[in-house]
This record gives structure tokens, C-alpha cells and sequence, in this order.
């Protein structure tokens, strides 16, 4: 066995295409993830016209975000993962801060807030930061151990989680903080967590699961009643499932027709250019837009898993895997939500979904994929 | 053998490990994505249709087009119902920022009060959906709408709605007749055809509005439209349009009914004017009346009740439902029960001492006269209205054949084609008072019986149909109150809804109207000074119906009774005897005699019936209508 199918396939650039190895190895950045990024932003653009009521004004500037994403994409892929493990601590102790700034200034303000703003220049989100630093501090953590990681080693990564989830939950966006423990989990999975441990922490989240109940905001313990049953109130906040499964059911397998989904059109389904944007693919291109969407996402995670796998040392090796796992996580949550066998989270369609930030945060943690990809040593360490 | 092992990286395994587990992750990673495709196909193949009716059940909306309620004309043509448009304030909530800004503001514009606020606040909650409007205000008039217009950039959601109402031009004399219509309630929702329904508000209650509910309706029309989410129609898809409810024409004259309500001047009471040939019912006054229209517009809890509990009860139609005694008036169809069972001859002579006694009996039956008419014989009878002569007759008689003598005339069941409700009242026998209260009856009910007292009950109606009949000569007509339905004229069953009366020597009719005139035009009758200056020749009788029981020998001092236990004053009359033109019932509640106190409004009407130009222009126009309208088909 001997990873034999790697080794081809990681060589393949240096013996077959001589001189394009050196163009895009040089450019720091992976074609075929490339290539199948821009497929599916194309796409991706495509319905989001349809889904803004033929705003091109809306496509046009997911369009240049796109760019701006992209942009980044490429900068990040130009720093060494030397550099990105060196910069980590710095990028999760800013993020932290930012979180505390977002809590006392959201004290001071008015009830929920997840911005950061300098008004007229900037607005962010920290919680968007923290999506790729906290899983980062986890793997330069766990880079510097020996691995499989040891109870002290989980217990500090624990704190290391712990910390910026439980300010995230605190904003309130329970969705965002579940998806950022989550990335880093997956680090930790990924770095060879035993499975006593995993079956372990299995029984002790199935049995937190009531005390998370009780912890809720009144409203997101509405969202998980509403999706048991969202026929309860179907006016209220029944009304985005029972709209959203209306959508893609009523789409057949050859959908609608683009820009012709009644459902969506005619302003039945809410939220239709960003959280549910995937129920008018569902509605307008049917079953068969929805499996070649689904096929371009999986192919992104099986190259992307690749790359990692190529990686040179087990900083890249964790943080490639948790980056690409992670987006396979969004896709999953928000198409499982809007086919309605997941809660209402707001997890957008990624790079489908009308929204600037997720798509510079996805890309950068593709360009963070490339650079580890890219950057070789001559010699192993 | 627990010995700390030292941390020393061990790079190869962590790279097996790496791979082993996304490779595990790659398998998740594709359960899950097949996960999902499963799914995905459960919702756009297996339950695809499902989706895709609730899908188009969004999108499409079937809205109902009421029809327009048909409208009521009068015999010459005058609107009686019309349909009026009015102005309904209503707020789209979704539409609406700040609803609590907007409700004050309209406060300050409309002055409305706190009450309709709330009432709006209760019917915004119980909506069907989203976008859909609820009513604020109703009926709005020119002056708030003016308001509104100018206001109308600064309420955003704030509509004012059109919407047909029906229109009473004359609602006091009508109302009994015509009825009205309200807001369909929920017992008639139940009962109703919701398709055909669906649209409308409004329904027949009472009267005409009632009977003819079907005709006036119409049938409703649809249109399917295309919605957006907020309920705005982007589209029409298919439409079938409504067919409009039937115009009604009615047997009534305003103008007669105008006046027998004012001639009944603030009195309670009923008059009823028949047309005998046809069974037109040219006038069905109750008095008195109620403004039909606050019914429409959705009379207040207080109004209602102080309408209710009115002693003069102005909601109950005296004319169809009044149960009166018939008291004197019963006599001409007495006279012909007599004849016809030949237990008198027109000219048998019978004297009156000014009382009658039973043979064998003791008590004394009075005549009204104390003293007595002396020889009295049929004609003389009818004329001085001698209760001596018609207690011989109830006896010689027997109730069993006066009843159903009088059940020929249509007393004691409901003979009308469309008066709503109509109550049959009672005709007393033997057998009814059996079923009623398990008695035998008493030979000296029978005279009681025999001068209209006692248990008889008569509706106003039922004594103008009879007093139609008697002047057709026993010919039966249907009475009646519409005479055209849209293009058709009624062509109620007029004939064989009862079988004509027959006498065995016609001659007999002759005999009791003379009688009959002579009440009116005789020296000795009891209604002589209605007869002064009459330019035709009319036939009546004047009754009274006791309300107070006196006791024998007891003498009735009308000044002494209350008011309300005073006799009601009867009168029936036809006219000109030779040509009938109308028969007359007229009642007066508790105004005391007969002749004295309801004679004269009989006469009035008739004059007005007989004589007025008025008429004779509008029956000339009638025909000419008509004319033109034969051309025209």
C-alpha cells in the first residue's frame, strides 16, 4: 500500500507538467482547487441573480467580493505555513480582544451584537476571524506535541476552544460558535484523538445536550421546536422551513426553470439571496442543479483533503484538514436546513449565498490550504 | 509496566494517523453528501407533488366576485333597495411601521374613538394571513375621505376600500315590507353555499330581502390570481364573472303606503291593501316602523335593545304576525256560512230583544245596543252589525261549519306566496280546542265565535285576503308582494292554491254586500259618516276585538280601561262594489270601536286608490312601460 495513489498523484505536477509546476507552484496556488472554486463562485453567481429577483446590482457586487476574496486568497497563499504557525497566537489573542471589545460595546448597545465597526470603513466580525484562528491555535498547539495528544494536551486545547466559543455564544449566534468549536474539534480529530475519548465525549454531549436546552435564548429553543414541528406555527416561525421544503420539492428534478421559481420570485421564500438561497437552486434548477452543486462541493473537499494530505508537516496537515471538513460542515448544515432535516441556523450556502465576509473567510482558508500545499522544503525537517 | 512514555514526535505516525482519519473523514464526508442527495430526493421525486400543489396554493389565490345584490322597485318603478357605494377605512399591518403612530394620527384625523381602535387591534389579530387588511372604519363620509387623501403620503398601508351597501330611500313605512339585510352571521354561514357566498357580507334577514335572497343575490364569479407572499395580485389568471342578482319588482305603491303609514298617525297598528283581482298587495303597512338601514350599517348593542324592548314594538310586522281577534268583521263571512248551509234565508226575519239566549240556558248574550235592533234580517244584520242575529246564526250553525266555512276563506292558514313568515293564526273547532287544551266545547263559545270573539285569531293579511276573496265573488287569488322577478313577471300560482269559493245561488253575494254597503252608505250603518260625499260604491264592516274580557252585564267604559287594555278597531272594506279595485284590512291597536276609529282610514285609502290622478298617470305609464318593453323583446 504504502500510500502508493499520494505519492503519484503529489508527484505528478513535478514529472508530467514540468513547466506549469513551476508557474502555478511559483504562483503559490493549486489549479484544479482553483478551477473548482471559480466553477462553483460562477455558478454560485448565476443563481444568485435569480435568487435577488434579477438585482444585478446584488450580482455585481458579490462578484467583486468575489474578488476581494480571491485577492485574499492569493496573498495569504504567498506566506510559508512557517510564517502563518508564527503569526497564530498573535491572530487568536486579536480575536479574542475583538470579542471582548464586541461584548462590552453590545453592553453598552443595544442587546445582540456581533459587528465591529469603524463606521463609513469597516465592519466586522470577529466571530468570522475566530472561524480559522481558534482551529489554527489548536493545530500550532498541537504541532509542538506529540501526538495522539494526551488528556493535558486536550484539556489545554479545551480552554483554547472554550474560551472564544463561549463569547461567541454569548453575542448570541449559537451557529457561529457551534461551526468554530467545530472546525477545531476536528483539528483535534484529525491530530488522532482516541476513540475512547471521541466515544467519551459522545456520552458526555449527549448528556450536556439538556443543560444546552436550558441555556438557550428563547428564540433559538423556538428555531429546534419550529423544526420538530414546523406545521405548528406556519405563519410564524414554521413558515421558512415549511416555505424553504415547499421551494425544492415543488422543483421536481428539472426544476422550474432559472429565475422562474414561483416560491422564490414571488417573495414566498424568506431570506431567499442568503440562508436559503439553496432552496431556490433546489426550485429553479431541481434535483439535478442540486446533485451537480452537491458534486462540485464534494469534489472541492476530496482535493481538498488531498492537499492536506500533501502537506509537509502536521501544522498543515490539521489546519488543510479542519479548513476543508469545515466547509463541508456549512454545506451540510444550510442545505440540511433548508431540505428541512437540520434546525433554521444561519449558515450560509458557501460561496453561493449572498454575503461578503464568509466568502473571504472561505477562501482565505483555501489560500492557507494552498500555502500548505505550495510551500515545500527541499528536506524534510 | 506504566512508564511515562517520552513526548518525543513521532512524524511518520502522525502522518498514518492523518491519512486513516480523513480518509475516515472522505467516507463521512460522502455518506453525508449522499445523506443529503437522499433527501433531496425524497423532496423534488417522491413528494414532488405534494410540494407542488401546496407550491401553487401559494401562488394562486381564488378570490370570489360577489355579485351585486339585485334592486327592489315599487309597482310604478320607484326604488324602494338600492345599492349605495360606501367607503371602508382599512390598514395592511405589514405595511405599517409604527402602527401606534399611525392609529394616533388617524385619531386626530378621522376622530375616531377608543373603542373602534380596539375593535381594529382584535380583527388585526385574528387574520388569515399576512398582508391581509383588516377594517378600521366603516361607511366613511366625503368629508374623512377628503381628510385621508391629503394625509395619504404620511399612512403608508392605510387603504380606503369601496364597497356596495345596501340603501333604504324609504325605510320607516318599508321596513316591514322589504325587511332588511345584515352581516351574515355564523349559524347562516353554516347553512349557506360557501362558494356562492363567499364574497358577499350581506344576506336577507326579514322580509322580501329574505323570501327573495336567492333571486336578489345572484351568483358569484371567480377569479384566480397570481400572489406574491404579501397578498399583492401580479396577475390575473382566469376570470368568470358574476352574474348580478335579479331586480325585483314589487306589487306595493309607495305612495299608498306612504300614506296608510300616515294615516295610521304615530298609532300601532296594521293596514292591508289587496288588489282582489290579482292578489297585488298594493300596501302592508305596520305601524310603527324601524329605520331598516341602521341594520345594514350594523345597529349598536344599544339601539337594538331600546328597539326591543320598544312597548310599541316597532320590529314586530303587525301585518303578517299581529294575532287579532276578528270581532265584527267576521260577520259577512258568517252571513255566507248561514246561506250556503241554508240555516237562514236572506230574508228570514229574527228579532233582537238586545240579547240572546241559549235554549235552555240562562245567560244572557248581549247585542251591543242594549236595547235591541228589533226586527232585524240579513241585510239590516250586516249594516247596524246586530250581534243577536249572528249568535242565532253561530248556533244554528255549529262551530264545526262555521270554522270550516271561514278555513275557505283562508283564516287559520298562510295562503300568501311571499309574504315572509306569515302566521296562520287560529280558526277554533272542536277538534282544536281538543288538541289544544284537551276540553270539550261549550255551545255558549259558540256564540262568542259567532261575533268574532272568543278564540279567534286573524292576521291583518289573512283579513284583507279574505275581504278580496269575498269581493272576487269567491274567487281565490294568491296574495302576493312581487310582481316581477329580473325580466319575468311573477306568475305566482294565483289560481288553484285553493279551490274558488262556491255558493249555490250567486245571488247570496249580492245579498251580503249590500248589507255591506249599507254599513257604509245605510242610514242605520254602523260606519255611515265614512259614506258622506263617497264618489264610488264600497262595501265594508267595522269590528271590534276585545282585548278585555268584561264579564255579564259588566258595561264596557272605555275611559275607565288603560289604555293598552282598550279595544283594537277593526275595519274591512272593498271598492266600487261592482268593479272591485282593493280590498282593505285596517287594525288599530287599542283605539277603541271599529267604525268610529279605523272606518276612516279605509276610506281615506281607497279615495286615494280610486280616485287620486296620480294613479291613472301611473297605471297609463305602466301600460306604456310595458308596451315598450314587448317592442323591445
Amino acid at each position: 500500500m504504502k500510500g502508493l495513489e499520494w505519492r503519484r498523484f503529489s508527484r505528478a505536477p513535478s514529472e508530467g507538467m514540468g513547466r506549469k509546476r513551476s508557474f502555478w507552484s511559483g504562483l503559490h496556488l493549486d489549479p484544479w482547487l482553483l478551477l473548482l472554486l471559480l466553477s462553483l463562485m460562477g455558478a454560485g453567481l448565476v443563481v444568485l441573480y435569480s435568487a435577488s429577483g434579477m438585482s444585478l446590482a446584488v450580482a455585481l457586487g458579490q462578484a467583486s467580493r468575489f474578488g476581494v476574496a480571491l485577492l485574499a486568497m492569493f496573498v495569504i497563499a504567498q506566506f510559508s505555513p512557517g510564517t502563518l504557525y508564527r503569526w497564530t497566537p498573535l491572530a487568536y489573542c486579536l480575536g479574542i480582544a475583538m470579542l471582548l471589545a464586541v461584548e462590552i460595546m453590545g453592553d453598552i448597545g443595544m442587546g445582540a451584537q456581533r459587528w465591529l465597526e469603524i463606521p463609513g470603513v469597516i465592519r466586522f466580525q470577529p466571530s468570522e476571524l475566530m472561524k480559522l484562528a481558534v482551529p489554527m491555535m489548536v493545530a500550532a498547539y498541537l504541532y509542538k506535541r506529540s501526538l495522539p495528544p494526551s488528556i493535558r494536551d486536550l484539556l489545554i486545547c479545551a480552554l483554547i476552544i472554550g474560551v472564544p466559543v463561549m463569547m461567541i455564544m454569548r453575542q448570541p449566534d449559537l451557529g457561529t460558535s457551534l461551526l468554530v468549536a467545530c472546525a477545531a474539534v476536528l483539528v483535534i480529530f484529525l491530530a488522532g484523538l482516541s476513540w475512547r475519548v471521541i466515544g467519551l465525549l459522545a456520552v458526555l454531549l449527549a448528556s450536556a445536550l439538556p443543560l444546552l436546552w436550558f441555556n438557550m435564548h428563547e428564540y433559538q429553543r423556538q428555531r429546534v421546536l419550529t423544526f420538530l414541528n414546523p406545521e405548528s406555527d406556519p405563519l410564524g416561525s414554521g413558515w421558512n422551513i415549511i416555505q424553504s421544503k415547499t421551494a425544492i420539492g415543488s422543483g421536481g428534478v428539472f426544476g422550474k426553470g432559472w429565475g422562474l421559481g414561483t416560491q422564490s420570485q414571488l417573495e414566498f421564500l424568506p431570506e431567499r439571496h442568503t440562508d436559503f438561497i439553496g432552496a431556490v437552486l433546489g426550485e429553479e434548477l431541481g434535483l439535478i442543479g442540486m446533485l451537480v452543486f452537491l458534486a462540485l462541493y464534494v469534489l472541492i473537499v476530496g482535493r481538498g483533503l488531498f492537499l492536506a494530505n500533501t502537506a509537509q508537516d502536521t501544522f498543515g496537515r490539521l489546519i488543510g484538514g479542519s479548513i476543508v471538513l469545515t466547509f463541508f460542515i456549512y454545506v451540510f448544515v444550510n442545505i440540511g436546513m433548508v431540505s428541512g432535516i437540520l434546525p433554521v441556523v444561519g449558515v450560509p450556502l458557501p460561496l453561493v449565498s449572498f454575503g461578503g465576509t464568509s466568502s473571504v473567510t472561505l477562501l482565505v482558508g483555501f489560500g492557507i490550504l494552498m500555502s500548505v500545499h505550495t510551500h515545500r522544503r527541499l528536506l524534510p525537517r | 509496566m506504566r512508564k511515562r512514555r517520552d513526548p518525543i514526535k513521532d512524524t511518520a505516525r502522525e502522518v498514518r494517523v492523518f491519512r486513516a482519519r480523513s480518509l475516515l473523514a472522505a467516507l463521512l464526508v460522502l455518506l453525508m453528501a449522499g445523506g443529503l442527495g437522499a433527501r433531496l430526493f425524497y423532496l423534488q421525486v417522491v413528494e414532488h407533488d405534494v410540494f407542488t400543489t401546496r407550491s401553487e396554493k401559494n401562488r394562486v389565490r381564488v378570490e370570489p366576485l360577489p355579485p351585486t345584490r339585485g334592486l327592489i322597485y315599487d309597482r310604478q318603478g320607484k326604488l324602494v333597495a338600492e345599492n349605495r357605494p360606501t367607503y371602508n377605512l382599512t390598514i395592511v399591518r405589514e405595511r405599517v411601521k409604527d402602527i401606534d403612530a399611525t392609529l394616533d394620527r388617524l385619531v386626530d384625523i378621522l376622530g375616531l374613538d377608543e373603542t373602534q381602535v380596539e375593535a381594529f387591534r382584535k380583527r388585526s389579530r385574528q387574520r388569515q394571513r399576512p398582508y391581509q387588511p383588516a377594517l378600521l372604519m366603516s361607511d366613511l363620509n366625503e368629508r374623512q375621505i377628503a381628510r385621508l387623501a391629503v394625509n395619504r403620503y404620511r399612512l403608508p398601508g392605510v387603504e380606503v376600500e369601496a364597497q356596495w351597501l345596501r340603501h333604504y330611500p324609504d325605510p320607516k313605512i318599508m321596513s316591514h315590507v322589504l325587511g332588511y339585510v345584515g352581516r351574515i352571521n355564523d349559524q347562516e354561514l353554516a347553512s349557506l353555499d360557501s362558494g356562492n357566498y363567499a364574497g358577499t357580507h350581506y344576506i336577507g334577514k326579514t322580509g322580501i330581502e329574505k323570501q327573495y335572497e336567492k333571486a336578489l343575490h345572484g351568483q358569484a364569479g371567480l377569479r384566480k390570481v397570481e400572489t406574491n407572499a404579501r397578498g399583492r395580485v401580479l396577475r390575473e389568471l382566469e376570470r368568470t364573472p358574476p352574474e348580478p342578482g335579479k331586480d325585483l319588482t314589487l306589487t306595493i305603491d309607495t305612495q299608498l303606503q306612504q300614506m296608510a303609514y300616515d294615516l295610521l298617525d304615530g298609532q300601532r297598528g296594521s293596514i292591508v291593501a289587496i288588489q282582489p283581482q290579482t292578489g297585488d298587495i298594493l300596501a302592508m303597512v305596520s305601524a310603527p316602523g324601524f329605520d331598516s338601514n341602521e341594520f345594514v350599517t350594523g345597529i349598536s348593542y344599544k339601539d337594538y335593545q331600546s328597539l326591543q324592548q320598544d312597548p310599541d314594538l316597532p320590529l314586530f310586522n303587525r301585518a303578517a304576525h299581529g294575532h287579532y281577534p276578528i270581532g265584527s268583521t267576521i260577520k259577512p263571512f258568517e252571513a255566507l256560512a248561514a246561506l250556503q248551509n241554508r240555516v237562514v234565508t236572506p230574508e228570514e226575519v229574527i228579532y233582537d230583544p238586545g240579547y240572546y239566549k241559549l235554549p235552555n240556558g240562562t245567560r244572557h248574550y248581549r247585542n251591543w245596543l242594549r236595547w235591541g235592533h228589533g226586527r232585524v234580517d240579513l241585510e239590516r244584520a250586516l249594516a247596524v252589525s246586530n250581534n243577536t242575529y249572528f249568535y242565532t246564526m253561530a248556533h244554528r250553525l255549529g262551530i264545526d261549519d262555521l270554522s270550516s266555512f271561514m278555513h275557505k276563506f283562508g283564516f287559520g292558514e298562510v295562503t300568501s306566496l311571499d309574504v315572509q313568515g306569515a302566521s296562520s293564526g287560529t280558526v277554533p273547532s272542536r277538534e282544536w280546542k281538543r288538541e289544544k287544551y284537551g276540553e270539550a266545547w261549550y255551545p255558549g263559545e259558540t256564540l262568542s265565535a259567532g261575533i268574532g270573539q272568543g278564540y279567534w285569531m286573524v292576521t291583518p293579511l289573512q283579513l284583507a285576503t279574505a275581504e278580496a276573496t269575498l269581493a272576487n265573488r269567491g274567487n281565490w287569488v294568491r296574495p302576493h308582494l312581487a310582481k316581477r322577478v329580473g325580466e319575468a313577471s311573477v306568475e305566482p300560482p294565483f289560481k288553484n292554491t285553493k279551490p274558488d269559493v262556491k255558493l249555490d245561488k250567486d245571488v247570496w253575494w249580492d245579498d251580503v254586500f249590500n248589507g255591506m254597503q249599507k254599513v257604509v252608505s245605510g242610514r242605520e250603518g254602523t260606519a255611515r259618516h265614512i259614506g258622506q260625499g263617497l264618489q264610488y260604491e264600497m262595501a265594508g264592516k267595522s269590528g271590534t276585538a276585545q282585548v278585555f274580557s268584561l264579564g255579564q252585564d259588566q258595561k264596557y267604559d272605555a275611559d275607565e280601561l288603560k289604555e293598552r287594555l282598550r279595544d283594537h278597531a277593526l275595519f274591512t272594506a272593498f271598492a266600487p262594489v261592482d268593479d272591485p279595485q282593493i280590498a282593505i284590512a285596517v287594525i288599530v291597536e287599542n283605539a277603541g270601536g271599529g267604525s268610529s276609529h279605523a272606518a276612516g282610514l279605509a276610506r281615506a285609502l281607497a279615495d286615494e286608490w280610486l280616485l287620486s290622478d296620480d294613479e291613472n298617470t301611473h297605471q297609463a305609464e305602466e301600460l306604456i312601460k310595458e308596451d315598450v318593453e314587448v317592442e323591445g323583446t
